[in-house]
Formats: structure tokens, C-alpha cells, sequence
């Protein structure tokens, strides 16, 4: 019992964490089209320039967490303007492999400047063991769950009542018909890029809490697909769900079955879905025309 | 008959359109080029031609890759997976099974074939990002199975290949790298001339028109389906072809040798050259294979002013490497070949624009 209760909440935990990562992918995706590869890179760079600000420059930690929002906005919009606005209209396979092309680029600059070593960082939270149904849980990994609840909460509002939230609903839906009724879509184009940065900068830094500062946070971005074509890529809540199942799938696997085999379950069970469902789980099915 | 005149190429009949070699600067060009291939290992070192090797079995890998993605259409991330069964099949039917290497290595492209087909089963209802995801994940589980089936490697985690034999004959120590360069640029030329004859017919035309708008493709009477598959299954022998040439080429195998990584290389490859063009896909096997070195070269150059580029150097690599897709794809989303081609056209229109 007591190892159910403690794999339920390193499952959630790092599922919640992966569902933060999957909803900047689906945002990009789902308002401009982008199959963004370098989403793990956004997380690792996010990880990184909290670490700079809070630990090297010791800045006090709310300063570190704006500079780190704002240099990840400036880093998405970059992004957005200079790589993908001169690929639209290209074919999947060029966009797709722009972003494997940034991928490289953005892990490349982040290992010149930090090197591979892996890096501690102060805790965030504290890391005392708390005793919850039996199982001795690290107290990080709750209030890691309680942060990206949050924001996750956060976000879904936004979505749901903001203008700018609607805007972007609207433009992902039918673009010609956003821009019809006076929505500017390169506004929201920026803006969901904005967006996935900081939701990644965020998945960084809790990702970089519960483990380390260092380049395997890139892996875990790849992990990202298993989960959004378990959650489909039409809602917030989806991904949650996506993200929550594959977290904890892979916290049972490596804890009763095989470390190992817990790397690559998620894709498993990818593949055994994308057989009987090719639009995912959740996905609405397009019709096309000629 | 075919003329080339001011305007353009002429043709006065359909066989002389069909014909691989059209005009006589073409056939100067390949003569050109085949002398130079024929001189290399008299001014490359040891050194440059292991890396012109690598380049050739790049060749064939990009090759086969550019016939799935730049001819059919259907982006694949699951490239190193594929060099990996190719790599393994062959060298353990060479050295456990005692097979003579020609008969092993067509096993290997037999086999890489038909898992290919396999894993194009599920790719037949996928497309765009669900498709890339589902080669990401074939590539990840092949992976997987690699590094923990420990009867391929006997448990070592990794093969050590015996030296190339073929029928009596075996690669001598101190003439390695050009016997093996004769035979690598044998079989890419061979790959080569396949692939385009391939393109000239009817298999190789339904290819590209699954690509160009698979819906249009299939109203006008191409069986999705079976091409499809046949995508798979060809683009795959070649790289079943490259994965096991690999394998006896560099003697050591690893699962190392064929991660995620490698695919997106090969995938480089054929953005770099041009998708959707043969000769594309060997000016990009060439051109990422020397890559590296001339940016080791270039972090020497500047490692007096600069000394973090030497230290950093894989980084530094990494960086060049993610730059160049970028770019290329940004400005030259056609590749090298396009970029070739208007060369030619410059030279041949001048002093018009066009």
C-alpha cells in the first residue's frame, strides 16, 4: 500500500509537470499549426535561466522567476517571428524539421554556455518526508503538484474568459474567419508562443526542482507526444488527462515492472492507440477535400 | 532525339524524354564527376576516405529515406531504428551463422523491408504529426529492443564484426579504406541509378503522387494502400542496404550508433540536399558527412582568439548542425540540388535573367 501511495504521487506529480509541458505544445499547435520538436528545449532553457538568475546572480526568487518569464517570452517571440512566420505555407515535413533544427540549435547554446555537468539547485520547496495514507511522500513533489494545478487551473481560465484566451480559441478554430471578425492573427501567433514559453519555463523549473539542472530535461520533452495523442489536441482538459495517465503509467512500470521498459511504455501505448485511433484518443477527426 | 537549344531541352519523341541522360553537358558533368570519384583515394589520406566512406553509406541511407519522405510524402522519424536491423541481421548471420556476406546482407534488406511494412501498417491512416509521432515511437521501441534482447550482442552491448569477406576475398588491413571505398562507391552508384530508374515508372510515379495530394492520388486510381507500402518496403531496403554496409564497414555495432539522433541526421541530410531529388539526397549525405570536420577545422582556426570553441566542441557542432536546418530550410527549402540547378540555369540563360 504504502508503495502504491508513493508511486501515485511521483505518477501525478511528474504527470502534472508533463501536462504543463503538452499544453504549450498543443497551444502552439492547435493556434498556428506547428508540430513544435523543441519543446523539451523550451523546458531546459527555462530551467536554465531560473537557475542563472536565482543561483549565480542571486536574485531574490520572484525577481528570477520574471526574468525568467520574460526572457522566455522574448525567446518564443523570437522564435515566432524570425523561424516560423518565413515557413508558413511550407509542408509538414519542413516545419517539422525546422523545430528539430531549433531543437539542436537551442540545447547546442545551452550546453556551450553550462557544459553537461548536472547542477543542484537550492530547493524550492521543502523536501521533508510527509506521511500521507501510509506512504512517505517528499513534501516537493505535493507542493510540485499544488503548482502546476495552478497554473494549469489558471490557464484553462484564461482560455475559458479572457478576450485574449477567446481570440486564440477562435483563431486555432478557422483563421480566415478570426482575421474576418478583426482578431490579428500574428498577435495571437506571438502570444501562443509567449504562452508555451512560459508554461515550459514553469514544467523547467518544477522539473528542475524534483531532479536536477541538467541536459536530460530534454528527454522528457519527447515525452510530450505520447501524451498529446493521449489527450488529444482540442482541450486543455485533455492534455491534463493525457498527462496525469502517462505520469502515472510510467511511475507504476518503473516501480513494479522495469525501470527501463518505464521509458518506453508511454510510446507502447502510443502506438496501440494510434492503431485502433488514428486521430488519438480525444482528437476530432478532419475531413479533407482536394 | 533531343536537342538543347536556347529555350530549353527539346524532345521530338517520348523515348528521348524517358532517357536518363539527356543533353551532352549532363554526360560531360557525369564524366567529370566520375573522374573525380576514380582519383579520390589517390589524393585522400586515410583519414579523408574513412570519411568519404561514411559519406557513401550516408548516400544510400539518404536515398532510401528521401524515396519515403521527399518522394511519397511520409515523414519519418524512425531512420535509426531502421539502420539498426539492417546492421544487426547482417553481422549476425555473417559471423554466428557463417553466411557468405553478400547473401547476409540481402537478408538484411529483405528483413528491414518487411519491418518497415510493418511499421507502415499503422502509417497507412497517419498523417502529418501523428505520423511523426508513430516513427517516433517505432524508433524508440526498436531502439529499445536492441539495447535489451542481450542475444544480439551476447550480452556485451556491442557486436565486434568480423572483417569483410566476399567469397574468398577478404579487405586487406593496409589497403582497408580503398577496397572499401571501390566497393561503397559500386553500390551508391548502384543505389543511385535504381532509385531514379525507379522514378521513371509507373511504381515510382504513384509515389509521388500520394505525395503531391494522396486524396486527388487515389480518385485517379492509385491503390493508396499498396503504394503506400511499397514506399515503405522500398525506401527501407536501401536502408536495411546502408545500415549493413555500416555494420561491416566500421566493424563495432552498438544500439548507440542508431538513436533518435541519427534519424534526425539522415533527416538533415535530405532537407540539406534537396527532398525530393537522387542527386539531392548524395550532395546532402556528402555535405553532412564532411560537416563536422570542417567545423572542427574552422574551431581550430579560431581557437587562438576563441578557446571556448575548442573546449565546447561538440556543442559547438551541435549549434552548426541545428544553424544549418535552419537556415536551409528558411532559405533554400529545395536544397543543394536547387541551388545546383540554378547554377546551371544562370550559366545556361545568361546573359538573360531567365
Amino acid at each position: 500500500m504504502s508503495t502504491f501511495v508513493t508511486l501515485v504521487i511521483f505518477g501525478l506529480s511528474e504527470g502534472a509537470i508533463l501536462a504543463l509541458a503538452a499544453l504549450g505544445f498543443v497551444l502552439i499547435y492547435k493556434a498556428t499549426g506547428v508540430i513544435n520538436f523543441a519543446q523539451g528545449e523550451f523546458l531546459l532553457m527555462g530551467a536554465y535561466t531560473f537557475y542563472t538568475a536565482w543561483v549565480i546572480f542571486q536574485l531574490p526568487l520572484i525577481v528570477a522567476l520574471i526574468i525568467g518569464i520574460v526572457i522566455a517570452v522574448i525567446v518564443g517571440g523570437i522564435v515566432e517571428r524570425f523561424i516560423l512566420r518565413p515557413m508558413v505555407g511550407q509542408s509538414h515535413i519542413s516545419v517539422i524539421m525546422v523545430t528539430i533544427g531549433l531543437a539542436g540549435l537551442l540545447s547546442a547554446l545551452v550546453q556551450m554556455f553550462y557544459g553537461t555537468q548536472p547542477r543542484a539547485m537550492p530547493a524550492l520547496f521543502p523536501t521533508n518526508s510527509v506521511s500521507v495514507l501510509g506512504g512517505a511522500v517528499p513534501a516537493n513533489r505535493l507542493w510540485v503538484l499544488l503548482i502546476a494545478a495552478i497554473v494549469l487551473t489558471l490557464l484553462t481560465l484564461f482560455f475559458q474568459k479572457s478576450k485574449h484566451g477567446i481570440a486564440m480559441r477562435a483563431v486555432a478554430d478557422d483563421q480566415q474567419a478570426a482575421m474576418t471578425v478583426g482578431i490579428s492573427v500574428r498577435r495571437v501567433f506571438a502570444m501562443s508562443w509567449g504562452l508555451a514559453a512560459i508554461s515550459a519555463l514553469i514544467a523547467g523549473i518544477l522539473l528542475a526542482d524534483v531532479t536536477a539542472v541538467e541536459m536530460n530535461i530534454v528527454s522528457f520533452g519527447l515525452l510530450v507526444f505520447p501524451v498529446v495523442i493521449l489527450g488529444g489536441l482540442d482541450s486543455v482538459p485533455g492534455t491534463i488527462v493525457g498527462g496525469l495517465t502517462i505520469g502515472l503509467l510510467t511511475a507504476f512500470v518503473s516501480g513494479y515492472l522495469d525501470p527501463g521498459l518505464a521509458e518506453v511504455i508511454p510510446y507502447i501505448v502510443l502506438v496501440l492507440i494510434l492503431l485502433v485511433r488514428p486521430y488519438g484518443v480525444f482528437g476530432e477527426k478532419r475531413i479533407e477535400r482536394v | 532525339m533531343s536537342a538543347a537549344i536556347e529555350t530549353g531541352r527539346h524532345h521530338r519523341s517520348y523515348t528521348s524524354e524517358m532517357r536518363l541522360w539527356h543533353t551532352r553537358p549532363q554526360m560531360i558533368r557525369m564524366a567529370l564527376v566520375a573522374v573525380i570519384a576514380i582519383l579520390v583515394p589517390f589524393v585522400f589520406d586515410n583519414y579523408w576516405l574513412s570519411i568519404a566512406n561514411t559519406a557513401l553509406i550516408a548516400a544510400v541511407g539518404a536515398i532510401g529515406l528521401n524515396i519515403l519522405v521527399g518522394y511519397t510524402g511520409q515523414i519519418s522519424l524512425g531512420q535509426g531504428g531502421f539502420l539498426a536491423v539492417g546492421a544487426f541481421t547482417s553481422v549476425i548471420l555473417t559471423d554466428r551463422l557463417g553466411m557468405p556476406a553478400p547473401i547476409s546482407i540481402l537478408c538484411a534488406v529483405v528483413l528491414t523491408s518487411v519491418i518497415g511494412v510493418i511499421i507502415g501498417l499503422p502509417a497507412l491512416r497517419l498523417k502529418g504529426l501523428y505520423l511523426a509521432i508513430a516513427t517516433l515511437a517505432s524508433q524508440m521501441l526498436i531502439i529499445f529492443i536492441v539495447r535489451r534482447w542481450n542475444w544480439l550482442t551476447e550480452g556485451q552491448g556491442f557486436v565486434d564484426v568480423n572483417r569483410l569477406e566476399v567469397f574468398g576475398f577478404r579487405i586487406e588491413r593496409s589497403s582497408f579504406e580503398q577496397q572499401w571505398y571501390v566497393i561503397l562507391l559500386i553500390i551508391t552508384i548502384l543505389a543511385a541509378i535504381t532509385a531514379t530508374n525507379l522514378f521513371r515508372t509507373g511504381v515510382g510515379r504513384s509515389f509521388m503522387a500520394v505525395r503531391d495530394q494522396d486524396i486527388a492520388a487515389s480518385a485517379m486510381g492509385v491503390n493508396l494502400t499498396r503504394t503506400k507500402l511499397t514506399a515503405f518496403a522500398v525506401s527501407n531496403a536501401y536502408v536495411g542496404l546502408a545500415g549493413a554496409l555500416l555494420a561491416h564497414y566500421t566493424e563495432i555495432i552498438s544500439w548507440e550508433k542508431f538513436t533518435i539522433d541519427v534519424s534526425i541526421l539522415y533527416l538533415a541530410m535530405i532537407i540539406v540536399g534537396g527532398m525530393g531529388s537522387i542527386a539531392g539526397s548524395i550532395y546532402g549525405a556528402i555535405f553532412m558527412s564532411f560537416l563536422p570536420v570542417m567545423v572542427r577545422m574552422v574551431a581550430d582556426a579560431l581557437g587562438g582568439v576563441l578557446p571556448m570553441l575548442q573546449r565546447q566542441l561538440p556543442a559547438f557542432e551541435h549549434a552548426i548542425f541545428g544553424l544549418v536546418i535552419i537556415v536551409f530550410l528558411i532559405a533554400e527549402p529545395r536544397g543543394l540540388n536547387r541551388i545546383w540547378q540554378r547554377i546551371k540555369d544562370f550559366f545556361g540563360f545568361w546573359p538573360f535573367r531567365y
